[in-house]
């Protein structure tokens, strides 16, 4: 705890505040990129302490908000199998499907487990070999080196009861797609400081150069955020667009290469589907031929699924950073935790999760009149 | 009255029921019940009145004639695993209903109790759990004057549910702690660091891999109660942040007295491990869970003597205030962050979910 405590000091934050107040002439808007920073933001009131000419838009980095409804269906769909012990991280439970979400299969009889590491997942098809095991592999790049191990480990292992439901997303992919789209608004990037320190920095100088955007790998406690957004705007103020380190306790340029050696040897990067935004071409890992025994979906035909999202959600707008929770007339109203209409609301790293339960409404108390 | 001064542990040299599991014949009504009954929660649970033995219990109607008001909760108690560091399922069950009652601020008297037991259950865990109530409803000073046994099929019951009934009397002249008489100006306390029973129970579940030290804090807090009532100190509210933790129970009275609840985040107590549970599994320690800390809320001016009241009490050793209470955002209970700023603080919205990465 105590490295985090050092990270969370009030009277240094205030005096980061005061630099970026201080050097922050002209209008810019930054998108933290991961859900967990956007949380980190709204949780501390970091967010409301910025200078006005800041704007923070939230980023598509929250795993579960990006997951495309139809690979929700498909999940429900093998969860509702007699034969089927479905396992998941447990964010995925809430997310709702056109038709439920994994809760209300459970609650009507389908076994789905929530494991808090995907070898236990393993360990469970170990346990049970007259079961089909199916684990959710969802995620970015921090959760593909665990997810891809436990598939290696299963051929290892020759469990021939284990597969996964595959739905990762790498970030660069979507970082150019977000910055190429006529609509665009975001100036710079925070980075994703753990999706940094599984991959490294090396593939973002390119899109820097692209698009003449600084890009700062930031941290997730509010002196390395504040800390982000200095040198974010220490580079937008003086005409810079590079690539730079504000996360160094944690990250390196080449990143851990033994965990990306584990993704490379399961996973291929391809075109992917990103929920509420379309498809991005190379922003999705899939399974390689070696592993394609381990797929879920060719192992079991769920048929025909027909996915319905929501007319009323705007959360593709959101995940690009083009519209905000609160601009949305069903937020707070129609769309809350417990009756969302999009996976945003749902997640622990949502944005619009992140607004209802730390900035709806007044946050500003007063005396007694 | 000699009956009341024979010391339970005393009574008990009977040997446990013949079977080394519960039977559905326990729950039957029959020989077999009453053999349970008989020697194992009678001599446990040990009073006059439950020996009586009829089908209700009958207690003298002066108690309550003579008390300002009179208090009923009841509450089932569902909990794995049963036993947990720092407590167990009987344990707990007599806890609950003794704070419940004691939140309002009355004495709590009296606790009737049912058993629903998995067939197949081991009698020995059964008197585990039963002698751990008994001891629980001694040290609150309350006694189980009514009791029923049902034995479910296996898999019906995870184990063994408890549902406890209790009564509890508000002495005349009291004014009873209610959730609408918060006001603004009051300050808000808490008898002892937040999240160690939610966190104890997650990780004794093991499907964590999280070892920790932290015991639940499952405790009987009428104690604490009438000691802050004799400080003199006005109690406006109290309440035990069970589940949904502090921020459940802070939500609830903001709502019911209309009022707004202004925590500091740097005076909220909690232990160092529970804090880094909370920071692994990306739980808000304010949503965790307590069975043994109450929320109290009184005038301003009366802070000292509350406090000074809870530290000369084994629960309420750690006490500290943590905030105030405002007139504005009415319903709202907002928490001043580390870093100064300020947000609100939500219900949490359904079971707790570890977050992905």
């Amino acid at each position: 705890m105590k490295h985090l405590t050092e990270y969370r000091d009030g009277a240094l934050v205030r005096r980061v505040l005061d630099d970026i107040t201080r050097e922050s002439t002209r209008p810019a808007v930054l998108m933290e990129v991961c859900g967990g920073q956007t949380h980190s933001f709204v949780r501390s009131g970091l967010d409301r302490m910025l200078p006005e000419t800041i704007t923070l838009v939230h980023g598509p980095g929250c795993p579960v908000c990006v997951t495309p409804l139809e690979v929700v269906d498909r999940a429900l769909a093998l969860a509702r199998r007699p034969e089927v012990i479905f396992t998941s991280f447990g964010d995925m439970l809430r997310v709702p499907g056109t038709d439920g979400d994994l809760f209300s299969v459970r609650a009507a009889g389908g076994d789905v487990r929530v494991v808090y590491s995907p070898l236990d997942a393993v360990t469970i098809a170990a346990e049970n070999p007259d079961r089909e095991v199916v684990f959710f592999a969802i995620g970015f790049e921090t959760t593909a080196p665990a997810n891809a191990m436990s598939v290696a480990e299963a051929k290892r292992q020759g469990l021939p009861n284990y597969s996964v439901l595959v739905s990762h997303a790498c970030v660069p992919g979507a970082m150019r797609a977000i910055l190429g789209d006529s609509h665009n608004r975001v100036q710079a990037f925070l980075a994703a400081g753990h999706v940094c320190a599984v991959m490294g920095y090396h593939e973002y100088p390119p899109i820097a150069r692209e698009f003449e955007v600084p890009i700062v790998v930031t941290g997730f406690e509010p002196v390395d955020l504040a800390h982000g957004v200095l040198t974010a705007v220490r580079q937008l103020e003086s005409g810079r667009a590079e690539v730079e380190n504000a996360y160094g306790r944690v990250v390196s340029e080449v990143g851990n290469v033994e965990a990306q050696v584990l993704i490379n040897e399961v996973f291929e990067l391809g075109d992917r589907v990103w929920r509420g935004i379309g498809m991005i071409p190379a922003s999705g890992l899939h399974l390689r031929d070696a592993y394609r025994d381990f797929d879920a979906c060719a192992r079991f035909d769920v048929g025909a699924v027909h996915s319905e999202e929501s007319a009323r959600c705007i959360a593709g707008e959101i995940l690009q950073g083009r519209r905000k929770p609160t601009d949305c007339a069903a937020f707070g109203t129609e769309c809350t935790p417990e009756n969302p209409l999009g996976a945003t609301m749902v997640s622990s790293e949502g944005a619009c999760a992140a607004y209802y339960r730390y900035e709806r409404g007044p946050v500003c108390a007063g005396r007694v009149p | 009255m000699s009956d009341t001064a024979r010391s339970p542990d005393r009574t008990c040299p009977l040997p446990l029921p013949h079977h080394d599991r519960i039977v559905l014949g326990h729950g039957s009504g029959g020989r077999l019940t009453a053999d349970l009954v008989d020697r194992l929660f009678k001599p446990r649970l040990e009073n006059p009145v439950l020996r009586e033995g009829d089908d209700a219990a009958v207690v003298p109607a002066g108690a309550l004639a003579e008390s300002g008001e009179v208090a009923l909760s009841t509450d089932a108690h569902i909990v794995r695993p049963l036993f947990f560091p720092g407590g167990d399922i009987g344990r707990l069950s007599i806890c609950g209903t003794v704070n419940d009652l004691a939140m309002v601020g009355a004495r709590p008297a009296w606790i009737a109790a049912a058993f629903i037991i998995e067939e197949g259950f081991a009698t020995e865990d059964l008197d585990r759990i039963v002698r751990s109530a008994a001891a629980a409803a001694r040290e609150a000073g309350v006694t189980v004057i009514a009791g029923d046994t049902k034995v479910a099929e296996r898999g019906a019951v995870d184990g063994l549910f408890i549902t406890t009934t209790g009564v509890g009397l508000v002495p005349t002249g009291r004014r009873s702690a209610r959730a609408n008489r918060v006001e603004p100006g009051d300050a808000v306390l808490v008898s002892g660091p937040l999240g160690d029973h939610g966190i104890a129970v997650l990780a004794a579940r093991g499907d964590l891999a999280l070892q920790t030290t932290i015991e639940s804090d499952t405790a009987p807090l009428n104690g604490l109660v009438e000691a802050l009532y004799a400080s003199g100190a006005a109690v406006h509210a109290l309440r035990d942040p069970t589940r949904g933790g502090a921020a459940a129970a802070l939500n609830e009275l903001a709502g019911a007295s209309g009022v707004c609840v202004v925590i500091e985040e740097e005076r909220v107590p909690v232990r160092r491990e529970v804090a880094a549970a909370c920071e692994i599994l990306g739980f808000d320690p304010l949503h965790v869970a307590n069975e043994g800390r109450l929320l109290a809320f009184v005038p301003e001016a009366d802070v000292d003597r509350t406090l000074a009241a809870f530290h000369a009490q084994p629960y309420g050793a750690a006490a500290c205030r943590i905030g105030r209470v405002e007139a504005t955002p009415a319903g709202r209970v907002l928490l001043e962050t580390g870093i100064g700023g300020t947000r609100i603080v939500d219900m949490p919205s359904g079971e707790l979910l570890p977050r992905i990465c």
